[in-house]
């Protein structure tokens, strides 16, 4: 057979791309296969004139030369750009397909294969030829005449070839073994196979993948047409991730002519002319293919379908009613579109946003977006309780009995009292009768209109459920968000591939300061290095001295820390006690002002050990020396949680315990809500001077000393405390039902202002960050220790405290629960057909068993989900074999191939 | 609707709509930007589908695109010429696939593609190689470079063949959460 194996082979010394001709020596031979010499007379033609350009060149050999591509200064090109070189560069990295390992030498021969069998397209032919024009210098030896003589049969011969090999590779077809892998070739091995081996390889499926455009419309127009026929879902989202490309029934014809490419298209236009408006939107919109081709294959399926909806009309042309539908539609659609500009539109801080990503990446960034969750959860709190609860009471506001108006100083803002404690903002205002109904019994009966029409509305009834539905809708909002974030950040069987991710996925693409990128540039470097550090490490692990006195010091650093959260609560208990005990022996003896002033100084004490306690334990941190800085981070985090946990518990048995006894003929519940504004208050003032002097002064006394270390913004240290100002606010909502528009205001407020402060003063952090395991984090930690806390306080709240008897909606009742009790009870008694429901109340709600039987079925159903992920595992860990072992074999089948070609090349 | 855009024909708009991920909003948002970066190339009458390039050297001076090392790959991938000369197609689907909404598969792809300097269709050592130098500014000692190169590819490789295709990338990216908010250019 006509299998013309051209093999040219040049061979360049070194520094002869770039020094003058002269100076540089080519060698050139060119092996022929026997009687194919009239055949390639252009070639001849062309190598003849290199030869005569080379000083030493040799014609006739058999063997042929490698050229030494260390020695070209590739590189150097690239970067002065030029074009030619950069293109020359691709080319030979495409040759370099073919050969594995490192790219030390390269020869000619298999450029020109590469060419003959299409491996880099048939486009790309000429590109190959002015990279091999810009091979030879070409400017002062070769006339140019000569040169285009070079270029014309070089191109021709290329043709020539091309044609050739198309009917060659049909024959070939037939011959190799289905493969059914990925990848192609022999790792590592400097083999050289013959041109039709090559031929075959380049052929093969997982080559052309992703690669040319009929590829890639095939492959959709499969998944069209599955999606077609099942009418759900698109399949392709489990699919196309896991499954290789033999399972997942993609054509193997991928290297298809244009007319089949065309035919496949005309396919693929039919069925998505099959599909639902919004699927075929989602498969347009997802197709890798280019803008221009995807308006080419959205107009194709409109005029078709255009064409068959005027045949339609004409049929229909009497029933105008069509007509307004079709209006009707296009109406609605552009309704709709206009609509969700306008959604869009309100999207808040966009361009903050992106302004504080591309200066400091997506780490910071993460911040700001706890905090925008943070404002949307208070907002949601809000919703439910601002037209329930608060704007009923104002509209229905009780007959007041203290109207004694105190004036107002100021001071009152920071605690909350003076005129602010009759009033909507705090429980005790709240009346506990039903408004709306003047028969009530708590008003005078003498005026009862018989004949009005009320909606009565039942106050206590209302502020139970509406706080129990919102606390509600927020578990049930974190739970899910929880959910999701675990499931974008932590996957079944994911390996560890730290350096694969640093790699492709560290640069943040969100970035566009200079400054920035550079610092992300020392980020990645630095990480890159410890990672190797680190894995130095584990091949030389440390001595045992060495473990022994890094544990001594761990342990210490525990104990340390743990002594100060101790002292710190012990502080603040015994303070709290002296205060309450001081409070009503000299309750008498002080002006009010000072009274007023003087319960701002437990939240004091309570922000100041908030604000300094962290810096000591970054101190004990830089003795600890921890191997990954993720860990630093994480025990951070663990041990402020600690720390602010362990005060709020304790203050929250503060108030439970001793301020509901001492407080009995006042009001406890508004004193609460009260001392929660103010802690409240003060946690954002405290941020306001941490903000104000950890990194303004901070910055300007660095500025002073002209060092060149600006703070890092601590995003932990940040997001822990937005977390506890949001603690702060589910224990106060049921005492303080306006708790969150005050946090709303301060989120707010501290977005602008961290920003501000952000933007003028801080430099991104150093710590390598994984942006979406810390979101996961602050997500579980504002669910786990802060909402479950608050919770539980609540719950004891409303379950077994006696609520206070001369304010708030249940000063008659034992427990606040209890309203609900006596709600069943008159709805037992007022209509006896709704026995249902209180059938259910008494046997579901009431009955402990139930309760019992609930949690074990979730018990026995987060065993199996447990069960089934240890099984998913496995299976992933059976694949993972399967595919090594596939490639094994495909390696293997190579090798065959090869020596059937070298022995069928030896007859011939 | 009542805009007085004219820029584009209402079908243009639904076209554009309808192919990327963006609102028709967004859309123009994104077409003056492209036209600011060239205000004598781009004429502010698309109805009749101009076929103007904008070339590489003005695309790259992009706020957005300026300081990222791969500005040139990912300039060259989105571009239908290869070199890197946009027109308002390329411009408007570059940052499609950018944006928020895009999938991760396809992201996926367009990343692999720019990480792929060679367009073998592997990312092969040498294109980690770039890559690594790429993101270090070639601060690295080759040694370490190598090291780096080798053991990225032990972890992501996972049929063994000694480099990576798109589907060992694909799987990788799937294990790297934070992977969609970084490969994402805001607009």
């Amino acid at each position: 057979m006509g299998c013309l194996t051209v093999e040219v082979a040049l061979g360049l010394k070194s520094g002869a791309l770039n020094a003058s001709p002269s100076s540089g020596t080519y060698q050139l031979c060119v092996n022929l296969n026997k009687g194919h010499k009239e055949e390639f007379k252009d070639l001849f033609k062309f190598t003849q004139l290199i030869c005569a350009r080379a000083r030493t060149g040799t014609w006739g050999s058999k063997s042929f030369a490698l050229v030494d591509i260390a020695t070209i200064p590739l590189n150097s090109c690239i970067k002065e750009g030029k074009k030619n070189a950069s293109k020359l560069w691709r080319l030979m990295e495409s040759v370099h397909v073919y050969r594995e390992g490192n790219l030390t030498g390269f020869d000619l021969s298999e450029m020109l294969v590469l060419i003959f069998s299409g491996g880099i397209g048939k486009g790309e032919s000429c590109l190959a030829h002015k990279a091999l024009t810009f091979l030879f210098p070409n400017s002062q030896d070769l006339s140019p005449y000569d040169e285009s003589i070079v270029h014309d049969s070089f191109h021709q011969l290329i043709q020539e070839q091309s044609q050739r090999a198309e009917a060659e590779s049909l024959e070939l077809q037939e011959w190799p073994p289905r493969d059914k892998g990925g990848g192609s070739q022999l790792h590592g091995a400097p083999q050289e196979y013959s041109s039709a081996t090559l031929r075959i390889l380049a052929n093969m499926p997982s080559r052309t993948i992703g690669r040319s455009r009929g590829a890639i419309i095939s492959q959709y127009y499969n998944q069209t047409v599955k999606l077609r026929r099942k009418n759900s879902r698109p399949l392709l989202r489990d699919m196309s991730r896991s499954a290789r490309p033999s399972i997942r029934q993609y054509d193997l014809e991928f290297d298809l002519t244009p007319r089949e490419e065309e035919e496949k298209r005309s396919l693929l236009v039919e069925e998505l002319q099959g599909l639902t408006i919004t699927q075929r939107n989602h498969m347009l919109q997802n197709m890798p293919l280019s803008l221009t081709e995807k308006r080419c294959l959205r107009q194709d399926i409109y005029i078709r379908r255009g064409r068959q909806r005027c045949y339609q009309i004409s049929q229909t042309q009497l029933y105008c009613c069509s007509h307004l539908k079709y209006h009707c539609i296009i109406a609605f659609r552009s309704l709709w579109y206009g609509l969700l500009s306008g959604l869009y539109a309100l999207k808040p801080w966009r361009y903050s946003l992106k302004q504080i990503s591309g200066q400091f990446g997506s780490s910071v960034l993460s911040y700001f977006l706890f905090l925008k969750t943070l404002v949307s959860f208070n907002i949601l709190l809000l919703l439910l309780l601002l037209p329930f609860i608060v704007a009923v009471q104002v509209a229905f506001p009780p007959t007041s009995e203290s109207s004694n108006f105190q004036s107002f100083t100021g001071l009152e803002l920071f605690t909350g009292g003076g005129p602010f404690t009759h009033t909507v903002m705090y429980y005790g205002y709240y009346s506990n009768f039903t408004l709306n109904q003047p028969c009530s019994s708590h008003q005078s009966s003498d005026h009862c209109p018989a004949n009005a029409v009320h909606l009565p509305y039942n106050m206590p009834l209302a502020y139970l459920f509406t706080i129990g539905f919102s606390f509600f809708i927020t578990c049930i909002t974190l739970v899910y968000s929880m959910s999701r974030s675990f499931g974008k950040s932590y996957r079944v069987g994911s390996t560890l591939g730290v350096h694969a991710i640093t790699v492709f996925c560290s640069w943040d693409y969100n970035v566009t300061q200079k400054w920035a990128s550079r610092l992300q540039h020392d980020n990645i470097r630095t990480q890159l290095k410890e990672l190797l550090a680190e894995w130095q490490l584990k091949q030389y692990p440390r001595s045992v001295c060495g473990r022994l006195r890094q544990m001594t010091v761990l342990f210490l650093v525990w104990l340390l820390s743990l002594a100060s959260v101790l002292g710190c609560a012990i502080a603040v208990y015994s303070f709290s006690e002296f205060m309450h005990e001081n409070h009503e022996i000299r309750t008498e003896t002080i002006s009010e002002k000072l009274q007023e002033a003087r319960l701002l100084v437990l939240p004091l004490i309570v922000c100041i050990i908030n604000l300094v306690v962290p810096y000591f334990y970054n101190v004990l941190a830089i003795c600890e020396q921890h191997d990954s800085p993720v860990l630093e981070v994480y025990v951070a985090i663990c041990r402020n949680l600690i720390l602010k946990m362990v005060i709020l518990g304790l203050l929250c048995y503060h108030w439970m315990g001793r301020k509901v006894k001492s407080l009995e003929d006042q009001c406890w519940e508004t004193f609460v809500g009260q001392e929660l504004y103010r802690f409240m208050v003060m946690d954002f003032i405290f941020t306001l001077v941490d903000t104000l002097f950890g990194e303004l002064v901070w910055r300007l006394i660095s500025e002073k000393l002209k060092r060149d270390r600006k703070p890092e913004f601590d995003v932990a240290r940040n997001v822990l405390e937005l977390i506890y100002g949001q603690t702060l606010t589910w224990l106060g909502v049921l005492f303080s039902p306006l708790l969150p528009v005050i946090q709303v205001l301060k989120l707010l407020f501290l977005f602008y202002i961290k920003k501000i402060s952000l933007m003028a003063n801080c430099q991104a952090p150093r710590k390598p960050w994984r942006a979406s395991h810390m979101t996961t984090i602050f997500i579980t930690l504002l669910c786990f220790p802060s909402f479950l806390g608050a919770a539980i306080f609540l719950s004891y709240a409303i379950w077994q405290v006696r609520p206070s008897r001369n304010c708030g909606p249940f000063r008659t009742l034992d427990t606040i629960y209890e309203a609900g009790k006596v709600w069943i009870r008159r709805l037992e008694e007022a209509s006896p057909s709704v026995t249902w429901f209180t059938w259910i109340h008494q046997n579901l709600v009431e009955n402990t068993f139930f309760i019992f039987l609930m949690s074990i079925v979730l018990l026995v159903a987060i065993y199996f989900n447990i069960q089934v992920v240890k099984g998913q595992r496995k299976v992933i860990c059976l694949l993972k074999e399967h595919i090594n072992n596939e490639g094994e074999d495909k390696i293997f089948l190579i090798n065959k191939i090869h020596s059937i070609y070298e022995k069928k090349a030896v007859h011939q | 609707m009542g805009n007085k855009q004219t820029v584009f024909t209402p079908e243009q708009l639904e076209a554009y709509q309808d192919c990327t991920f963006f609102t028709r909003k967004e859309i123009l948002r994104l077409f003056y930007r492209f036209q600011d970066l060239a205000p004598q190339l781009v004429p502010l009458d698309y109805n009749s589908n101009p076929d103007v390039k904008v070339p590489y050297e003005v695309i790259s001076s992009m706020p957005e695109l300026k300081d990222n090392p791969f500005r040139e790959r990912i300039a060259q991938v989105f571009s239908q010429d290869g070199d890197g000369n946009m027109t308002l197609d390329d411009f408007l689907d570059m940052f499609s696939v950018m944006s928020e909404m895009a999938p991760r598969d396809l992201k996926a792809y367009y990343a692999f593609k720019i990480y792929d300097f060679n367009n073998d269709d592997y990312i092969c050592p040498l294109d980690l190689e770039m890559t690594v130098n790429k993101l270090t500014r070639g601060e690295l000692t080759p040694e370490e470079v190598g090291l780096v190169c080798e053991k990225v590819i032990n972890e992501a490789d996972v049929d063994n063949d000694g480099k990576l295709s798109l589907d060992d990338f694909q799987n990788m990216i799937l294990h790297a959460p934070d992977f969609l908010s970084t490969f994402h250019i805001r607009i």
